[in-house]
């Protein structure tokens, strides 16, 4: 007897869950609107293709490479050389080597450099990936240490003096109004209720939310056909911001982020996740 | 040598359910580039699963599949231990076979 295929995530299914979008999509229905993005990415949540990294990811972590010849098994993550399971989920941090407070890809960029001899300017000049283009390094292994921190609890440390400045600075940067439109990160995420075009916008002065935001990044964007990482998810938002691209891994994307992941703290990490 | 598949197979009451994620970037040829130029056609045409000798699905794709296919079904006669066999072949000619077992 032929089997019966059962599923086929195809074009053919997007097409039709926007359409189910185009159908809902009033003023008075955005309830019905939520449900049906959160009843598509259930259906997308098992054949999530954030897999198909990690493993990448993970060669790559523990492949010596680079002029010293280094694998990254040797990279302090803030829990000890080496120890990824749980790391993500405590980060930005500060750390002492560096005397700076560094998010995940920041520290990634310092073993990068440190341990395995790569030219800094070489590790963080095209860190995202292109339509059509194979992932890059550091999307990889963010890929692999962040899906070592599923499930667990969002803990990020503001013990240091340096931590507790990161995160007031970040706090500055979510409500500074800036930019040809003179927005500010709180203009689309410090309300309720709002959203761009189809997707609802996540108020990040409600706990829930941030918690959720934050949990879910890295995140594999379906339209994009790629894994998206934190640094990316800030530089998209400045992006659309028409703010000026912020450097990749400078202190100000590492303010926002540490921001954001301790107003998180308490939640539960869900990465890598998948998303529209 | 294209990436590796992942592939769970489970048997359940009613059949061994196998779930494959695939990586292929599924291009269908009818997308431009930045300059205008057509990014050539390079998807999945064929995929074939076996179990014991036996071809226990033959599907024939399009561009219509995604990007990073994703396919799951189910077939009788397969049992906890046995092998099932993935492959897929594209329009280039490049292939890719995984292998799973039955849990």
């Amino acid at each position: 007897m032929p089997p019966r295929v059962i599923a086929v995530r195809s074009r053919a299914l997007a097409a039709m869950a926007v359409a189910l979008f185009a159908s809902v999509a009033s003023a008075q229905n955005s309830n019905s609107t939520m449900d049906e993005i959160a009843r598509y990415r259930q259906m997308l949540q098992e054949g999530n293709p954030a897999e198909l990294l990690i493993a990448r990811g993970e060669e790559l972590w523990k492949t010596p490479r680079g002029p010293n010849n280094a694998s990254l098994e040797k990279c302090d993550l803030g829990l000890g050389p080496g120890v990824i399971k749980g790391a993500y989920a405590r980060l930005p941090r500060y750390f002492a080597d560096a005397d700076q407070v560094l998010d995940f890809e920041g520290r990634l960029v310092y073993c990068m450099v440190t341990l395995q001899g790569f030219a800094r300017a070489d590790v963080v000049k095209s860190p995202f990936s292109g339509t059509g283009q194979r992932q890059t390094d550091i999307e990889s292994i963010t890929t692999y240490v962040v899906d070592q921190s599923r499930g667990m609890k969002i803990d990020v440390p503001q013990e240091h003096p340096k931590e507790k400045a990161a995160f007031e600075r970040g706090r500055y940067l979510f409500y500074m109004r800036g930019g040809p439109y003179d927005f500010a990160c709180s203009t689309c995420h410090g309300a309720d209720n709002q959203r761009i075009r189809l997707q609802d916008l996540p108020n990040f002065e409600e706990t829930e939310a941030a918690r959720l935001a934050f949990a879910q990044w890295p995140a594999y964007r379906v339209s994009q056909g790629a894994l998206r990482t934190m640094q990316w998810r800030i530089n998209d938002c400045f992006r659309q911001q028409r703010f000026p691209e912020p450097v990749f891994v400078s202190q100000a994307t590492i303010d926002l982020i540490t921001f954001l992941g301790v107003r998180a703290n308490g939640g539960t990490m869900d990465s890598p996740s998948i998303k529209r | 040598m294209p990436d590796p598949m992942r592939i769970r197979a489970n048997a359940l009451a009613d059949g061994v359910d196998v779930r494959v994620l695939m990586s292929h970037e599924m291009e269908t040829g009818q997308r431009k580039d930045g300059s205008g130029n057509i990014v050539p056609a390079h998807f999945i045409s064929n995929v074939t699963v076996s179990h014991s000798g036996k071809v226990v699905l033959s599907a024939e794709w399009g561009p219509a599949i995604s990007k990073n296919p994703y396919l799951q079904f189910k077939f009788h006669g397969g049992s906890k231990g046995d092998e099932v066999t993935v492959t897929w072949v594209d329009n280039k000619g490049e292939t890719r076979t995984d292998k799973a077992v039955i849990g």
